[in-house]
């Protein structure tokens, strides 16, 4: 008997939480990358969200002071919605900034990437109870 | 995951750093290292070698930056080897690719230094 192929709907949700060190970004892009690879993102596609959410990550782990954990959360919503969330008290609505083209200081990198990468990008910040970011991929029509 | 540096002298003060792996928040330290310490020695013109690197990310970037401004402060210059399109897509939309000479070789990289 055959079994159905069912493929990935906007029910399904993959969950991880990490400890908020750097030597643990390397697990959650590559989790996240194979989630890209299951809703048939292209190679260079996956690239991208993999650099998004390792600069994601890294932001959690350089701004958010006191945040034990980063929860990424991948939706099948839009292509792919991908929630990184942590729980430190430093980061700050006007901390969060981009970088401009010609400017040759290494701070903002990570942002402007993330703002390049992903089709849509909200910051959700509470000085007091860490920052949400919300980034969505979408599949070629 | 782990990234590998390998350190040589190409010619008199000019020497050549050759990256193997992925250079992320959590490896770039040791890049870091690596750069700044023939930096305290003295070499200024430098070309690091990224063929065999997978992946880098914006720490990664920020340490190779680094490395530009204190080189420059010497009048020195750091190029890159690179022929990674999905690494040189990350210099080209962060504009990097005006600040760094980028080369397919490094021969190339290293005749364009001196």
């Amino acid at each position: 008997m055959n079994q159905a192929v069912s493929t990935p709907d906007d029910t399904d949700v993959v969950d991880l939480r990490i400890p908020c060190k750097a030597e643990w970004v390397a697990l959650a892009r590559l989790s996240v990358a194979a989630v890209a690879s299951r809703l048939k993102f292209s190679i260079d596609e996956i690239e991208d969200i993999k650099l998004a959410v390792a600069e994601a990550c890294t932001n959690a782990i350089q701004h958010a002071n006191g945040s034990q954990y980063i929860e990424i959360k991948c939706e099948a919503v839009d292509g792919l919605r991908i929630s990184v969330r942590d729980y430190g008290l430093g980061t700050r609505p006007e901390h969060i900034r981009s970088r401009e083209l010609d400017d040759e200081r290494v701070g903002g990198l990570g942002v402007f990437l993330i703002r390049s990468l992903m089709d849509d990008v909200d910051y959700v910040v509470h000085p007091d109870q860490g920052t949400l970011l919300v980034m969505v991929k979408r599949l070629p029509v | 995951m782990d990234i590998k540096v390998n350190v040589r002298e190409a010619q008199a003060d000019c020497y050549i750093v050759e990256l193997s792996g992925e250079i992320d928040v959590y490896t770039s330290p040791k890049v870091k290292d690596a750069i700044g310490d023939l930096i305290d020695r003295g070499i200024y013109n430098l070309v690091i070698d990224l063929e065999k690197v997978r992946y880098i990310d914006s720490t990664g970037l920020g340490v190779l930056i680094g490395g530009l401004k204190r080189v420059r402060e010497h009048g020195g210059s750091v190029n890159l080897v690179c022929t990674n399109p999905q690494i040189r897509k990350i210099f080209d939309i962060t504009g990097l690719v005006k600040i760094f000479g980028i080369f397919e070789t490094e021969d190339a990289a290293m005749k364009a230094l001196v």
